[in-house]
């Protein structure tokens, strides 16, 4: 197999783990504030429920909770999963990641000093206007750092979807490597994470850049 | 009456820091609340602008109610819609300034009078300008927060609070946080305005200052009023042994 057949089958897979990788994000950045909302709610109940959800999906092995999310319907309810391998890699990394993302926003929220929101109240500033305007802008720029890890994590954490056999780009990397009894897609796949890490942490360091202005 | 505080009763717990406050601030008045740290003093400010809630007593600005006595006697507040009305009769300068970091200094000003009041952009930036002309900081409106020394930044953050035309401002130990080369400039602003009859309430440590540009000066001690009056009285001449000995320590 020449080189440009390699990368025209990996391409492909490639799409598929971009697909993986942004729909994550898409779902999981809104996600993980209601989870930081839940985990903080008048309501005990929620508190301790957002608790354990949290504890849970950092305790244990993002492969496991795949598993769990793409076979768990048949198991329990004797669903048809046929066609649900996607839908359930793009739940299974989202609830993952939410939970992270809700600690790293929670922490970002408490670098906000209480006069921040007093001097809002006294000025007049409503609810919304206070958490939009003067309150998120400022939890945006603490915790950006931490969301940049957590992104290039993601990058390569959407290589564990192989194992529901999702042909994303690692999936047929190892296929063909397999076949081909080459090392070759290894090295094209680790090409890939490292380019798409680079244009991650370079997007990152930009807008951290854009909001420098300030401390 | 600008300012009408009635039997006004605060507890943090099990600790009372509010026993039965009353407090009238008239049009023009400049008022000095001074004492030692414990004594209500800050938290009195906090009642009065809202930032605590009361347990007891009465408030109301310019004759609008904000909080009445209840039928089993707790303070009953007015509704949100009716609160938000009274907030704009008041003014309040933090003593850690707490301007919005990511705004200039001319956004910190023009922003509630445009997002909160709805006034039209380009009065509120006359206004803001002439402010910043005010506080001897028109060359400053574009830089950000960070980029000013304490003393600026608080006078940004008095005329942030004068953008919104209250009726009364509120000073919270204004200088607590300065370096003592910049309370100077901080003092001689909320002097200027109390030349110009702004009505204000100042919480301060400032005895010199208190007793130059205050009308009545009140020494609080242990959630009571101790003693109040001309301030060239109270700073002067105390009857109150409480008053005398916090002085006499003072001046040590």
């Amino acid at each position: 197999m020449t080189l440009s057949t390699m990368l025209s089958t990996m391409g492909a897979g490639m799409l598929r783990t971009c697909a993986i990788f942004f729909l994550t994000i898409l779902f999981s950045l809104p996600l993980g504030m209601v989870v930081m909302f839940l985990r903080q709610s008048r309501f005990g109940i929620v508190r301790v429920i957002t608790k354990i959800y949290i504890a849970i999906m950092r305790g244990t092995p993002l492969m496991l909770q795949l598993l769990m999310w793409y076979f768990g319907p048949y198991y329990l309810f004797g669903m048809n999963i046929r066609g649900y391998r996607l839908p359930a890699i793009i739940i299974g990394f989202s609830m993952n990641y939410a939970a992270y993302f809700a600690e790293i926003y929670r922490g970002g929220f408490e670098t906000i000093p209480k006069g921040q929101y007093e001097a809002a109240e006294v000025l007049g500033y409503s609810g919304p206007q206070t958490f939009f305007k003067i309150i998120l802008p400022q939890v945006i720029k603490a915790i950006l750092p931490s969301v940049t890890n957590e992104v290039i994590t993601l990058v390569k954490d959407t290589s564990l979807a192989f194992t529901l056999a999702y042909n994303e780009m690692f999936s047929i990397a190892k296929q063909i490597a397999a076949s081909q009894t080459s090392f070759m897609p290894f090295v094209i796949a680790g090409v890939f994470y490292f380019i798409a890490n680079y244009a991650v942490a370079f997007g990152m360091e930009r807008i951290e850049k854009a909001l420098d202005y300030y401390r | 009456m600008i300012l009408e505080m009635k039997g006004i009763q605060k507890s943090f717990g099990g600790l009372e820091v509010l026993k039965d406050i009353s407090l009238e601030v008239d049009s023009g008045e400049v008022v000095s609340i001074i004492g030692p740290s414990g004594s209500g003093k800050s938290t009195l400010l906090r009642c009065a602008t809202f930032l605590e809630t009361i347990d007891s007593g009465e408030i109301s600005y310019m004759g609008v109610p904000a909080a009445t006595t209840g039928p089993e006697g707790y303070a009953l507040y007015v509704s949100e819609a009716e609160l938000r009305k009274v907030k704009s009769y008041f003014g309040l300068v933090f003593q850690q300034f707490n301007l919005f970091p990511h705004y200039s200094v001319l956004k910190n000003i023009m922003d509630a009078p445009i997002a909160v009041q709805k006034r039209d952009k380009e009065e509120v930036y006359e206004e803001a300008m002439e402010l910043l002309r005010k506080m001897n900081l028109e060359n400053r409106a574009d830089a950000y927060p960070c980029q000013l020394s304490g003393g600026q930044q608080q006078r940004v953050a008095i005329a942030r609070a004068l953008a919104l035309n209250p009726a009364i401002l509120f000073f919270d130990e204004p200088t607590s946080a300065l370096d003592p080369e910049l309370t100077g400039e901080v003092l001689k602003v909320i002097r200027q305005l109390a030349d110009e009859k702004m009505t204000m309430v100042v919480v301060t440590h400032e005895m010199p200052f208190a007793r130059a540009v205050s009308n009545r000066v009140i020494f609080m001690d242990k959630g009571v009023i101790v003693e109040q009056g001309h301030p060239e009285i109270v700073l002067g001449a105390p009857t109150q042994e409480r008053t005398i000995q916090f002085l006499r320590n003072y001046q040590r």
